[in-house]
């Protein structure tokens, strides 16, 4: 739950926002996820004038992607040391792995380093595979809200125009609690968990989230209508709370509803908080309407520890080593780990580059139209960089 | 559920295997006997002396009755072989429990087909939604939901034709619930082999009928090992059973971004899966072409088969003459399929896409400003 103190100075920062008007555009920015919603006594401490930040690259795409983040970042010269730990989901037996090992060195390194930047990890199908590693580290650490930002790039045409919506979404119960039994051979049960006490965190963090961006509306997406007791519970703490924030426009909707309008009529949306199973859908509907997972960054946020990782989770193993991977969702979730930080400069500088490089349009990945590779792609980020100076 | 469709079908299928098809009445047997060779949810209605089929008309609530003449005037004008049967379905209380009267119960027995418009839920605790009233009393298992663009109707997507069927009986909408602790519910979802098989079965056999050649399981089995698990691994015994059908399997977050990226891939394929991604799935590809208002939706059961309007049953213009009537007409397309009276259903379809592609007879919703009854006329012109 927030601390009194995070709601403080969430609320000092909505008043100071509100006077000029400059200053709430730049906190509307794409990666603007302001580091007041958490609360200061928790920041990360610097060592030796540097931030240690664990970085897991992840399944599929994810070494190439974290390779282009560390080089741009390293052009920067941004304050961070990376602290790497290869954790794998992959069970083929390969010492690169799945271990138990990596996967509690990286719960070990983000308690201490309490800022991770992370790609996917691999999850399998079959019944006798292993608990989701991502869903695990989030359990584990208690990361409870996953923001995914979902707006048009300027430059990147797609169906859809003048989106800006933000999907969060609660990331340690509901439909993905595990709990699953077979009472009789042919008949599963599986459990959906929802309590008021995590409800009300996630409601609250949504709210607290709208008044530090400037962001106007909260919808909360369920299906009460259904599962009145389950989803009646997330809706109904929602409704309760909302009272207690006259300024934001409030509203529910049922999910296939919500899904319908975001195929159809986007733009309605601006904060959007659900369930865990209803985020993982709809921030993949989203992402679809702005150009995709290589676009959409975004974050899992504690009490003390912030995650940051592509917004829209894909391991993407079927472009796994062919330099094809876009490397924008985790470039801009890392500028969204450096606003966390307050080097809104690094991360201006490195978000408008990579921006500048979309709207160019001639170097562009193949996810995006273009027939670069990645390496070109952050060549070209680079470039952009030296240019700006 | 499970329960009383077995007693009122005792497994007596072994004993009239040889008995050809047309022998009617034992069709109505236990879901799980089904072999390969019988089609699941096959329509057993008798012609009258006319040589009639009757079919049971749930007019609706608000626009209901509006876009239900609509139907039957174009109906009557192409000489459907159909009469109507109306019937009232305002639900009753049986036992503290919201049931529908026995003479509707009874019409749609005998018809085994029923064509139905929009109904409004009552607002108020207790009440369970008449639709699931209704899928729960015929156990209608598959939630039948193609949606074609219409070439009237300009939306970002174009030429999406998919289809998509949702198991209607379990899964997330199980309805068993409880608060373990005050602040603390557990919902079940319920995956059992038997409706799996059921209504999997079910996909691949329309697959064939409609003459498509891929079929794709939805799932979250990497999340939910177990009951998303099972659906997987039932589907895949039956797809051995259809060799002519290539079958594979999609995470429900690919099938996500990839359909409303582009829709277009899925053309050539039959999407099946459980019930709640189902539910979002179908309203998603209806936003694709343009909402509620323009796709059909059949629910699809062993005894009986109900063909509907989903969308709402918009009290703010009922009554008026504004309604669009083509959801409850695409339905009833669907329904003259599934009574195998394919000849009056293309007929009629080609007249309708027509007359929306024309765009001059538009009703309000998608732009135009004819009334239902200019709508219907430009139909049945072009029949």
């Amino acid at each position: 739950m927030l601390s009194r103190s995070s709601a403080r100075s969430a609320q000092r920062l909505f008043r100071a926002a509100a006077l000029p008007a400059q200053r709430l555009n730049v906190a509307r920015g794409f990666a603007s996820v302001q580091d007041s919603v958490q609360s200061d006594i928790f920041k990360p401490t610097k060592y030796g004038g540097k931030y240690t930040v664990t970085l897991i690259p992840g399944d599929g795409i994810g070494a190439e992607v974290a390779e282009s983040v560390k080089t741009i970042f390293k052009a920067d010269n941004v304050p961070i040391t990376w602290e790497q730990i290869e954790v794998s989901g992959l069970s083929d037996g390969s010492p690169t792995g799945r271990t138990e090992e990596t996967f509690q060195q990286a719960v070990a390194s983000l308690r201490r380093n309490k800022l991770g930047l992370k790609g996917i990890l691999h999850t399998p199908v079959s019944r006798s595979g292993h608990q989701s590693f991502n869903v695990a580290l989030r359990q584990e650490l208690d990361i409870y809200a996953s923001i995914s930002l979902v707006k048009n790039i300027p430059g990147l045409k797609t169906r859809h125009d003048n989106i800006d919506l933000c999907i969060i979404r609660e990331n340690t119960e509901g439909e993905y609690s595990g709990l699953e039994h077979q009472s009789v051979p042919g008949v599963v049960e599986s459990l959906k968990i929802i309590t008021r006490a995590k409800s009300e965190r996630i409601a609250k963090f949504a709210f607290q989230f709208a008044l530090v961006n400037g962001r106007k509306k909260v919808t909360c997406i369920h299906k009460a209508n259904i599962m009145k007791l389950a989803d009646g519970l997330f809706r109904g703490t929602f409704n309760r709370l909302a009272k207690d924030y006259p300024q934001l426009e409030c509203n529910d909707m049922i999910v296939d509803n919500a899904s319908m309008q975001c195929v159809s009529r986007p733009q309605q949306f601006d904060v959007m908080v659900m369930p865990n199973l209803y985020g993982g859908i709809l921030s993949n509907i989203a992402a679809a309407l702005v150009g995709g997972p290589g676009v959409v960054p975004g974050c899992n946020m504690g009490r003390d520890i912030a995650v940051f990782e592509p917004g829209c989770r894909h391991v993407g193993l079927d472009i796994k080593g062919k330099d094809q991977a876009n490397p924008t969702a985790l470039l801009l979730s890392g500028a969204m780990l450096l606003r966390h930080l307050g080097l809104d400069d690094h991360a201006n500088r490195i978000s408008n580059a990579v921006y500048s490089v979309i709207a160019d349009g001639s170097i562009r990945t193949p996810d995006m139209g273009g027939n670069a590779t990645n390496n070109q792609f952050t060549r070209a980020i680079l470039d952009a960089m030296e240019k700006s100076l | 559920m499970f329960a009383l469709r077995s007693m009122a079908a005792p497994a007596q299928r072994q004993c009239f295997r040889a008995a050809p098809r047309a022998a009617v009445s034992f069709s109505m047997r236990n879901q799980r006997l089904y072999s390969t060779q019988e089609k699941v949810a096959k329509f057993d209605g008798q012609k009258d002396a006319q040589g009639n089929y009757t079919v049971s008309l749930i007019e609706g609530d608000g626009i209901g009755p509006e876009i239900a003449v609509a139907v039957k005037d174009i109906f009557a004008a192409a000489k459907t072989p159909i009469t109507w049967e109306p019937i009232n379905v305002d639900p009753i209380l049986k036992d503290g429990k919201t049931a529908i009267p026995d003479a509707a119960i009874d019409s749609i027995k005998k018809n085994k087909i029923a064509l139905k418009g929009p109904l409004a839920t009552p607002i108020g605790k207790g009440h369970v939604s008449l639709n699931l009233t209704l899928r729960r009393t015929f156990n209608l298992f598959a939630n039948l939901r193609p949606c074609r663009s219409v070439a009237g109707y300009k939306t970002p997507y174009d030429d999406v034709d998919t289809v998509l069927i949702r198991e209607n009986t379990e899964g997330e909408y199980s309805g068993i619930e409880h608060m373990v602790v005050d602040g603390v519910v557990q919902s079940i979802k319920l995956i059992t082999r038997a409706a799996s098989e059921r209504v999997l079965r079910f996909a691949f056999q329309h697959a064939r009928a409609i003459g498509r050649k891929k079929v794709r399981v939805v799932h979250k089995a990497t999340i939910m090992k177990m009951s998303d698990g099972l659906f997987l691994q039932v589907a895949q015994q039956i797809a051995k059973e259809f060799p002519d059908i290539e079958f594979d399997a999609e995470l429900l977050d690919n099938t996500c971004l990839k359909m409303t990226t582009d829709p277009i891939p899925y053309n050539d394929k039959v999407l099946v899966m459980p019930n709640l991604y189902g539910d979002i799935l179908s309203d998603m590809c209806a936003g694709l072409i343009g909402g509620l208002g323009l796709t059909p939706s059949g629910n699809i059961g062993d005894e009986c088969s109900i063909f509907e309007a989903v969308h709402g049953s918009a009290p703010d213009i009922a009554g008026k003459g504004l309604a669009n009537p083509t959801a409850l007409l695409l339905s009833s397309m669907m329904m003259l399929r599934h009574m195998s009276l394919n000849e009056y259903a293309d007929r009629i379809e080609k007249a309708a896409f027509a007359t929306l592609a024309e765009g001059k007879a538009l009703t309000g919703d998608l732009g135009g400003k004819a009334s239902t009854k200019d709508f219907t006329n430009a139909i049945i012109e072009k029949l």
